[in-house]
C-alpha cells in the first residue's frame, strides 16, 4: 500500500454518471469508448516527466470521481499535443476529454492564477500576448513593418466586441470572480 | 488567372514578439505572386490550449468572430501559427458539424451584429504553400539554396493533429513540412524526438515554464545525440519562441547551454529566395536580443554581416 490512509471501495455497480454526461456535453463525446489500454499515457510527453496520467484521469471520470478529476493540479500539465488522440485505438479523443474536464474545473472555480491573467489580457487588449510596450513597436519598425499591426492592437472596437462576447457568455464573471476570491 | 488572395491572420506572437516572421511571410508570398490581405480588427485566435481549456463556447465564439471578418471579404485565411490555425480551423470545423455549438455561437455573435456562415476555409502557411501554391513554383524561386546547411525540423502539433479530423498529414510519419523545408536546399537531419511537442502548448508554458522547458531540453539533447544541426526550422511562432528564447531560459533554469539558430519556415524560404537576413530582421529573434548574440553566419553559409 502506498497510502497511509485506508481508501474507500469505489462502488462501480452504481457509478454517478452525471460527470460523464457533463464531459460528453462539453467536448469529450467519446469518453466512454475507453477500454483502459494505456496507449494515451504511453504516448504522453507530459506523463513521461510528471504524475500526469491520461488513462488514470479518464478512469476516474468513468467512475464518477468528479472532484478528484477537477481538483488535481496535473490536469493542467497536458500540452494538448494530440499524440494520444492520434494513437488511441478506441477514438476516445483523450485530449478533448482533458479539455472538457478543464472546462468543468474552471466553471467550478479551479483556475490557476497565471491562466486567469492571460484570460484577462485577452479581454483587456484583445490578445493573449499584447503589443504592450514601445520596445515591441520599435522591433516591428526595425524589421520593416508598420509600428502597430492591423489587429486589435490598432482597432479598439475589436476589444469592445470581445468584451461584449465575454459578458454574454459569462466568461467575464468567471475570470473576475476568481480575482475577488484571491484577494480575500 | 486572377491572383490568389488570402486574409493574413497574424495572431499575437508573430506581430508582437517575432515580427521577422510577419515580414518574411510578406516577402515570400509576394515573391510567389500571392496576395496577403490585412485582417483588420482581428483579435487573439483565441489561444486554443488556454481559452479552449477554460470555456469551449467562449473560445469558439471569439474564433468565429475572427472567421466572420474573412467571410465578409470572401477570401480564405492563412496563418503562420500552429495555435492560431488550431483555433480557427478547429472552430470552423466544429461549427460545421455541431449544431448545438453553432446555435450558441451565433446567438453570442448576434450581440455584436455578426453571424458565422461557414463560407471560407482556413490554411496554415505550410498547407497553403504545399497544396495551394505548390512546391514546383517554390523551387523555381530558390536562387540561394542552403547547400550543406544541416537542418533539423520541429513540425509542432496543431497544424497536422488531430490527424483523423484535420486530414493533412500522417502525424506519426509526416512528410509535407519536410518536403516544403527541403525546397530550400538544406539537408534534413533526423533525430529521435523530432515529433515531440516543444512543451509550450496547452497552457503549460503559462502555468509552469520550467516544465515546458523540460520538453524543449529533451528535444535539444535528442538532436545533439543525432549529431546536431545548424538550424532548427518550425512552422509555428510559439514553438519558435519556445525553442529560441527557451535556450536563454534553459540556461537559467538548468544551467545547460545550447546554441541553435531557430527559424520559421517562411524565414528559411526568404533566405533561400535570395533575400538578405536584414530584409526581414532575422537578427531580432529574442535569443539574439537577450544574449546580445547573432546568428551563426558561417554555419548558415551567409557572408554578409549586417
Amino acid at each position: 500500500m502506498t497510502s497511509t490512509e485506508e481508501k474507500p471501495v469505489i462502488e462501480i455497480d452504481t457509478p454517478d454518471d452525471s460527470f460523464i454526461r457533463m464531459i460528453k456535453k462539453t467536448g469529450g463525446p467519446n469518453v466512454q469508448n475507453c477500454y483502459q489500454c494505456g496507449t494515451c499515457s504511453g504516448s504522453c510527453p507530459a506523463g513521461a516527466r510528471t504524475n500526469y496520467l491520461v488513462r488514470g484521469i479518464i478512469r476516474k471520470a468513468l467512475l464518477g470521481l468528479k472532484e478528484q478529476c477537477i481538483s488535481s493540479p496535473e490536469l493542467w500539465y497536458c500540452t494538448t499535443c494530440y499524440t494520444c488522440t492520434d494513437r488511441c485505438p478506441q477514438d476516445v479523443m483523450p485530449t478533448d476529454v482533458i479539455k472538457a474536464i478543464r472546462n468543468i474545473a474552471v466553471a467550478e472555480g479551479y483556475m490557476l492564477a497565471p491562466h486567469q491573467k492571460t484570460a484577462l489580457k485577452v479581454l483587456e487588449a484583445g490578445h493573449a500576448v499584447p503589443l504592450e510596450k514601445e520596445m515591441w513597436e520599435n522591433l516591428r519598425e526595425k524589421v520593416g513593418l508598420e509600428r502597430v499591426p492591423p489587429n486589435a492592437s490598432r482597432y479598439p472596437e475589436a476589444i469592445e466586441e470581445l468584451q461584449k462576447i465575454a459578458k454574454k457568455t459569462g466568461f467575464d464573471k468567471l475570470v473576475e470572480e476568481k480575482e475577488e476570491k484571491k484577494e480575500e | 488567372m486572377a491572383k490568389q488572395s488570402f486574409y493574413h491572420f497574424l495572431g499575437c506572437i508573430i506581430p508582437h514578439r517575432y515580427p521577422s516572421i510577419e515580414s518574411a511571410a510578406k516577402i515570400v508570398f509576394k515573391d510567389l505572386g500571392v496576395n496577403l490581405l490585412d485582417m483588420e480588427g482581428s483579435t487573439c485566435c483565441p489561444a486554443p490550449g488556454v481559452f479552449g481549456s477554460f470555456d469551449r463556447v467562449t473560445w469558439a465564439t471569439i474564433a468565429a468572430r475572427n472567421l466572420t471578418i474573412a467571410e465578409a471579404g470572401g477570401h480564405p485565411i492563412t496563418t503562420g501559427c500552429n495555435g492560431c490555425f488550431a483555433s480557427l480551423w478547429d472552430a470552423n470545423h466544429e461549427l460545421k458539424h455541431d449544431d448545438e455549438l453553432r446555435d450558441a455561437v451565433n446567438e453570442n455573435l448576434a450581440e455584436i451584429d455578426r453571424e458565422w456562415k461557414g463560407t471560407i476555409e482556413v490554411w496554415h502557411y505550410v498547407d497553403a504553400l504545399y497544396s495551394q501554391v505548390g512546391l514546383e513554383k517554390i523551387r523555381k524561386l530558390v536562387t540561394r539554396p542552403l547547400t550543406n546547411v544541416r537542418m533539423a525540423l520541429h513540425p509542432g502539433c496543431h497544424w497536422m493533429r488531430p490527424k483523423q479530423i484535420k486530414k493533412k498529414d500522417d502525424s506519426d510519419r509526416p512528410h509535407i513540412f519536410r518536403d516544403l523545408c527541403e525546397t530550400s536546399g538544406a539537408e534534413y537531419v533526423p533525430y529521435k524526438d523530432e515529433l515531440i511537442c516543444c512543451g509550450a502548448g496547452g497552457a503549460v508554458r503559462t502555468a509552469d515554464v520550467k516544465l515546458a522547458l523540460e520538453f524543449t531540453k529533451q528535444k535539444f539533447d535528442s538532436l545533439l545525440d543525432a549529431g546536431g544541426a545548424d538550424i532548427i526550422v518550425t512552422p509555428c511562432p510559439f514553438c519558435e519562441l519556445q525553442l529560441d528564447m527557451g535556450q536563454v531560459e534553459i540556461q537559467k533554469y538548468f544551467e545547460a547551454e545550447y546554441h541553435f539558430d531557430v527559424m520559421h519556415v517562411v524565414e528559411l524560404l526568404a533566405l533561400a529566395f535570395g533575400h538578405k537576413p536584414d530584409e526581414f530582421g532575422l537578427t531580432t529573434h529574442l535569443q539574439y536580443m537577450q544574449r546580445k548574440s547573432a546568428p551563426n553566419w558561417e554555419r548558415l553559409g551567409i557572408e554578409a554581416k549586417i
